[in-house]
């Protein structure tokens, strides 16, 4: 066991050093850096910057170096906590990202909690009354689930509660809270608001999780061994969930480890819509000034926790799956 | 008693066709017993058909411009006129807010607009090769600014109705590159992973790892944000495809991967083993026909994924862009509350898109129940 804990945290470990690399690499992506969008901006102004002065600009931020001592210049701060400072709003990164860091992560959580507590049990029943008016209604919601992308459900909602309710549907804190210091009522009215995003998030993975639950069960359902115990006379209950859904839980299970970047990702492009405030609509405006150490910062922090959530989710799986934990002792 | 034997005859018969059946006829009447999946076949044809037709579906030139018809609301179609059967469309007439003073083009049920079919229109090439300008409907006479608007117009007066029909067109087919890339890449580096095994394995089983613990929103918006203002729009197109499948292989991977290991162990692989069967053929002949239903169910899981992806990307602003149509394209019009309060028919971009995604999800599920030879 502590052999397959070894395991995973190296691996971790890894997965994090590559999506430090490949955050990099996609950061250096774009033609032109910072400077030349900086420049760009101004000038649009009307006010203009002296090569010279673009050049010292370069030389400040470290433009001027190979891309490799770049890559190493900005891994060595990132280590020691520095995540350097963001171009465009001249504040270090970390206080412009803040807590949305944090209420990122507060959404992903919940609506993987959500999900795993709907697609669980509809799985199961879709499976066992496969074909019945049951499993036609689980079905066919799980897939209205999977066919409206997130960002559209959120897209709808938003303009029916305008519509019909005359709402503002959107955003994580009333207005009062927004700009205030974390407080237990700040924190109620957080708790008030995020059911609806977690919800939106969660549908699509529920959809998926449910689809892939059905198939899992349905193929076991169909082995002998199912027969047999049948025919030993034990309860339908029994049969069902003694031993095809365990057997069924393991590509389950090692799919909930997928569901969190799955969420997180989701989460940005709905926080663009309601307006919440997360990393999400950050990210967009970073990426289109070319704001290398904000956007390289938020893409590496989402990343790792990803990392880490998966690793959370994989010590569940071992608790739960008898197999794996057998397979890393041997 | 003639009943009785003639039941059992018939029993006999079925049993004799079963018996005879290819695999191919049996997968087809496993299929048919899914009506929801016959009908999305249906639909996914339908579908794939006006791709085929979007321009000759067009009314209006989906680029046309015109600033006096912003925000015409959906028109309908007038059967008959005085009691005889004449389809025709309002023309539209100036009308002057009395409190803003602004100027907006609203139908005038007086002015009545014969509708025609097969009508003359903007030229385009049908498949691509033959040059011609009939379209399906037309109105006969009538000013610049009127037109049949279905579904109404946008902000700049563009009919939204040929614009979904030219959208669909472009939607369909980058889900379909996407998917074909994604399954090129997933197949080949599953299977060499499932086959060799070792390092090999080991190798790329820590690359698909890496690339799915990534929350790909992030990646894509990286990668397109990276693509330069100055690509074309056929380039962008070509970009945003390899994008989109760039992230999709892992779990076409992963599905190989995992049933070439399973297989391998089993005993009909080791009996064509002994005799002598080469590696390729045992491949293509043994282990192929029982796996290509689990590929084809995570193909079916890809596709509308990668619709979805084009689609969010395009939303965003990060993907494919005007001059482009797509879907996402046009709902990125429908972005904001305000403008959705005022001109709710935007929102019609989204019914394709789910419609879609929806009948490519039950297809898959049909096929992959009546290729599975348990079932």
């Amino acid at each position: 066991m502590l052999n397959y804990l070894a395991r995973r945290l190296v691996l971790a470990l890894i997965t994090c050093a590559a999506i430090s690399v490949l955050t990099f690499v996609i950061i250096r992506l774009p033609p032109g850096d910072f400077v030349d969008a900086y420049i760009a901006n101004l000038a649009s102004n009307g006010s203009m910057v002296s090569a010279e002065q673009a050049v010292a600009m370069r030389h400040e931020y470290g433009l001027d170096r190979p891309v490799v001592v770049q890559y190493a210049l900005w891994m060595g701060r990132v280590v020691r906590g520095d995540f350097g400072v963001s171009m465009m709003w001249r504040r270090p990164v970390t206080e412009v990202i803040g807590d949305r860091l944090w209420l990122t992560m507060a959404i992903s959580v919940s609506a993987l909690f959500l999900t795993w507590t709907i697609a669980l049990p509809i799985g199961i029943y879709s499976a066992v009354r496969q074909y019945s008016i049951g499993d036609y209604i689980a079905t066919l919601l799980g897939f209205m689930g999977l066919a409206i992308p997130n960002f559209l459900l959120a897209l709808i909602l938003m303009y029916a509660g305008f519509r019909y309710l005359g709402l503002s549907v959107g955003g994580l804190f009333s207005s009062d809270y927004a700009q205030e210091a974390w407080s237990l009522a700040k924190f109620w009215d957080l708790m008030k608001h995020i059911p609806l995003p977690a919800c939106v998030l969660a549908l699509a993975g529920t959809a998926q999780l449910i689809r892939i639950m059905r198939a899992n069960l349905l193929d076991e359902l169909r082995k002998p061994y199912v027969v047999s115990a049948r025919a030993k006379g034990l309860s339908e209950l029994h049969v069902v969930l003694k031993y095809p859904v365990r057997a069924a839980l393991n590509p389950f299970a090692s799919s909930i480890a997928y569901l969190f970047p799955y969420l997180v990702s989701g989460s940005i492009i709905v926080s663009l819509v309601l307006g919440l405030p997360t990393v999400g609509p950050l990210l967009l405006q970073a990426l289109v000034a070319q704001d290398m150490f904000l956007a390289g910062t938020i893409v590496l922090l989402l990343g790792i926790m990803t990392v880490i959530g998966t690793l959370i989710s994989d010590l569940l799986l071992m608790w739960i799956e008898p197999r794996i934990r057998l397979r890393g002792r041997a | 008693m003639s009943s009785t034997v003639s039941s059992t005859m018939s029993a006999a018969l079925a049993d004799d066709r079963m018996a005879q059946a290819t695999q191919l006829q049996l997968t087809w009447w496993r299929f048919c017993r899914h009506k929801l999946a016959l009908v999305s076949l249906g639909v996914v044809a339908l579908f794939y058909l006006i791709a085929i037709f979007a321009d000759f579906l067009a009314i209006a030139d989906p680029h046309a411009t015109d600033a006096r018809r912003s925000y015409v609301p959906p028109q309908g179609i007038h059967l008959f006129d005085d009691g005889a059967f004449s389809p025709h469309v309002s023309g539209l007439k100036g009308m002057r807010d009395m409190k803003t003073f602004k100027l907006s083009y609203v139908p005038d049920p007086s002015r009545k607009l014969p509708i025609t079919f097969f009508a003359h229109g903007y030229s385009y090439d049908l498949f691509g090769l033959i040059p011609t300008d009939r379209h399906i409907l037309g109105i006969a006479g009538g000013q610049p600014v009127d037109g049949i608007f279905l579904l109404g117009t946008d902000q700049l007066g563009r009919d939204l109705f040929s614009r979904l029909m030219v959208a669909t067109r472009i939607s369909l087919v980058i889900g379909l590159a996407g998917v074909s890339l994604s399954l090129l890449l997933g197949v080949m580096l599953g299977g060499i992973s499932g086959l060799y095994g070792g390092i090999v394995d080991t190798l790329i089983q820590r690359v698909i790892e890496v690339v799915r613990s990534i929350p790909t929103i992030p990646l894509w918006m990286g990668l397109a944000a990276a693509l330069p203002n100055t690509w074309s729009v056929t380039q962008v197109y070509f970009a945003i495809t390899i994008i989109i499948s760039l992230v999709g292989w892992t779990e076409l991977a992963r599905v190989v991967r995992g049933r070439f290991l399973a297989l391998r162990e089993e005993d009909f692989v080791i009996a064509a083993e002994l005799a002598g069967a080469s590696q390729l053929r045992i491949i293509l002949r043994h282990m192929l026909p029982s796996f290509a239903s689990h590929v084809i169910a995570a193909t079916s899981l890809a596709l509308p994924a990668m619709i979805v992806s084009e689609t969010s990307l395009s939303f965003l602003g990060l993907g494919l862009r005007p001059p482009a149509i797509s879907w996402g394209i046009l709902l990125q019009d429908a972005q904001n509350v305000q403008v959705l309060a005022g001109a709710p028919w935007l929102l019609c971009a989204a019914i394709p898109v789910i419609l879609v995604i929806l009948a490519f999800n039950f297809l898959g599920d049909g096929l992959r129940d009546a290729a599975d030879p348990y079932g």
